[in-house]
């Protein structure tokens, strides 16, 4: 009788024991590499969020009732004077404020301050943010998706198609700076207008025979002149997605849809485009959102540093709304945090004006999200 | 009944056929020079092919094809895949035209007499008279109204009375109508795979067409399904002529008057479905009824 060997079989010991090797630290080395980095990001985004919602929210929102500080919102910015007396007590007013005070210090007056754009609200930004990507989203989206269908529905696929394809996605690759300063040429300075005095430096003007000329001469800095350039901006972002989202549509709708006699175009209408849309509107919004957030592209064709009237005072009328140049969040960010000397006054129009900002661009991408759901929801194959 | 038996094709002389049927694929020519010298057009033929040569680009698909489509009856085509059934089908209402390449080299599908090919037939005018029905039931993720008024719709037809009429009717003639007049506007996505089906004939038979193409309907559908279908093809041939693609053998023996069987995109025969089944005359024929390849 043979007895088994003694390894596997003495009584106690488990044959299915570990075996040891330097496999497993290996293993979770690696693991711990790939998961801090995850949470190294993780920690970034985090504190950046943190840090403008703990220094920004107290601008905008207050713990005593009414719990909004409105006239954040609602004013212009304006000068902050800081008047000091000789009990080193401060005063912080407004330029109207200001001779109110100095008239009740008298000679108690010690040190005044002026620090600019830092007072009032940011409401003159907020709707130039507003007006400009109003107009980026119209351009942006109708010649976006109008390319698209002409790309993945039309055009037959071959050299040239490929060539305009990559034309596309190198308009992404160019950058921001690069997008203003083709605004400025382009749009600000030689775009065509109809106007019965074209001015001396128009490059074209034709004479539509009423007193009336199409003159090559631009739309000066204006919210027209940044909107277009924001949307060349985007325009890769949204040929791309809406592309992607036409070639999504089953080909059997198209098939079907021919098949019962509709034309391509009646096709498109109705049996592509409507189930296409979804896909197209939450990746444009996500581009809208970036295109908001641009500081050189609008730097040159749009934004002003500061504007005492929101676009409809004065007596432009509604096209004067969009002739005109605006103020816009992330340029006026830029301004107060570069361009005026920083001191504990400046900091409130900073970080309230970013929160803003912040709070914009996530409402953006949450109205994206939500509207995917639902259109999802409802076209479902 | 053969002499009430529309067309014919490549059944020769036994012996002639013989020949070709010993024939590679290359030497398809041979085959199909027979065929067109015995090919005689019916009087009843709403559907005629003559002659026809179709291409992928270079690629030839199908081979010298004749081939007389008998009204208000149902024919099928089978055959193995890739023997060229589905692209003659496709080539009745021209939605082949969508495939960058394809073309009829040679020869002519003519209907109801015209020549489907020529520059004055208009593609809308010739698919509202040619309807098809799919291969994967494809309802628009759209109400069931709008699904069957959607032909309608396309042809320009708005008035609310004349699209519910007609969406009635088709469904009724779906049999369709009983399961679901109490929910139009539901999502036609919601439906079974059967009844997703058989709207997309009711859809499809909407623009009250002449000829109903179908390409498989029932290769993604369950058997209980594929016999209401079956039924429905049945009552559907009371008014229209109807094509039909198959896999499958028992469903052509089921529901077609004529058989048509296809190989290497040649038509090796046609003749009655009794026929076919029973007494093929080609060698190919009978060994793909017999089933001896597929």
């Amino acid at each position: 009788m043979q007895t088994p060997a003694q390894d596997t079989a003495t009584p106690g010991t488990n044959p299915f024991a570990k075996q040891k090797s330097h496999r497993e630290t290996k293993e979770s080395l690696i693991k711990w590499t790939l998961r801090s980095a995850t949470y190294v990001i993780l920690i970034i985004t985090a504190s950046i969020f943190t840090h403008i919602f703990i220094r920004g929210a107290p601008v905008v929102f207050s713990l005593t009732p009414p719990f909004i500080n409105t006239s954040f919102l609602t004013k212009l910015p304006e000068t902050l004077h800081v008047l000091e007396d000789k009990q080193g007590k401060k005063y912080e007013t407004t330029p109207t404020g200001v001779d109110v005070i100095k008239k009740q210090l008298g000679d108690n007056l010690r040190n005044e301050k002026t620090i600019s754009y830092s007072g009032g609200g940011i409401l003159g930004p907020i709707v130039g943010t507003i007006l400009l990507v109003g107009v980026c989203v119209v351009v942006a989206l109708g010649l976006g998706i109008a390319s698209a269908i002409y790309l993945s529905e039309y055009a037959k696929q071959g050299k040239f198609i490929e060539m305009a394809r990559l034309a596309i996605l190198n308009l992404s690759g160019v950058p921001s700076v690069v997008f203003g300063l083709f605004g400025l040429g382009m749009f600000v300075l030689s775009a065509p207008k109809i106007t019965s005095h074209p001015l001396d430096r128009s490059l074209l003007a034709i004479p539509l025979g009423f007193g009336e000329y199409i003159s090559f001469e631009g739309w000066d800095t204006s919210v027209l002149a940044g909107g277009f350039t924001l949307a060349f901006v985007i325009l890769p972002v949204v040929i791309t997605a809406s592309e992607e989202c036409l070639k999504a549509v089953p080909q059997g709708f198209r098939e079907t849809s021919l098949a019962l006699g509709a034309t391509k175009w009646q096709t498109i209408w109705k049996c592509v485009l409507p189930f296409a849309m979804p896909g197209i509107l939450t990746s444009s919004i996500l581009g809208i959102a970036r295109a908001a957030g641009e500081t050189a592209p609008i730097m040159f064709t749009a934004a002003l540093a500061f504007k005492d009237k929101l676009p409809w005072q004065g007596d432009t009328g509604i096209m004067g709304i969009f002739t005109q140049s605006v103020q816009a969040l992330p340029y006026h960010i830029y301004t107060l945090s570069a361009r005026i000397p920083q001191n504990e006054y400046s900091e409130r129009a900073q970080y309230g004006s970013v929160f803003v900002f912040l709070v914009l661009v996530m409402s953006l991408a949450g109205a994206s999200v939500i509207l995917r759901r639902k259109l999802r929801a409802k076209y479902k194959w | 009944m053969v002499t009430t038996y529309p067309i014919m094709m490549s059944t020769v002389a036994p012996k002639k056929a013989e020949s070709g049927v010993a024939t590679p694929p290359a030497a398809a020519p041979e085959v199909s020079e027979m065929a067109s010298e015995t090919s005689s057009p019916v009087s009843n033929a709403i559907i005629t092919v003559k002659d026809m040569d179709f291409c992928y680009g270079a690629k030839q698909a199908m081979f010298n094809v004749n081939l007389n489509i008998a009204t208000k009856k149902v024919t099928a085509f089978i055959g193995p895949s890739g023997c060229g059934k589905s692209t003659l089908l496709r080539c009745f209402n021209r939605i082949n035209d969508r495939i960058p390449g394809a073309h009829i080299s040679k020869g002519e599908v003519r209907i109801k007499g015209k020549n489907i090919n020529e520059e004055d037939v208009d593609l809308a005018q010739l698919r509202r008279q040619v309807g098809m029905v799919f291969q994967r039931s494809n309802p628009f993720p759209k109400s069931i109204y709008e699904n069957v008024a959607y032909g309608l719709r396309v042809h320009g037809e708005s008035r609310k009375s004349v699209l519910d009429t007609a969406v009635e009717r088709c469904l009724t003639h779906a049999a369709l109508w009983s399961e679901l007049k109490d929910r139009l506007n539901a999502n036609a996505m919601g439906l079974s795979g059967g009844q997703q089906q058989r709207l997309c004939i009711a859809r499809a038979i909407a623009t009250e067409p002449d000829i109903l193409l179908m390409d498989e309907p029932c290769s993604a559908l369950d058997p209980i399904a594929t016999s209401k279908i079956e039924e429905l093809i049945f009552q559907l041939s009371n008014d229209y002529t109807v094509v039909i693609v198959t896999h499958s053998m028992q469903q052509a023996r089921r529901v077609a008057d004529d058989t048509a069987f296809f190989y290497l995109g040649k038509l090796i025969e046609f003749a009655p479905t009794m026929e076919i089944f029973s007494n093929p005359r080609q060698k190919q024929t009978e060994a793909y009824v017999r089933g001896q390849f597929s």
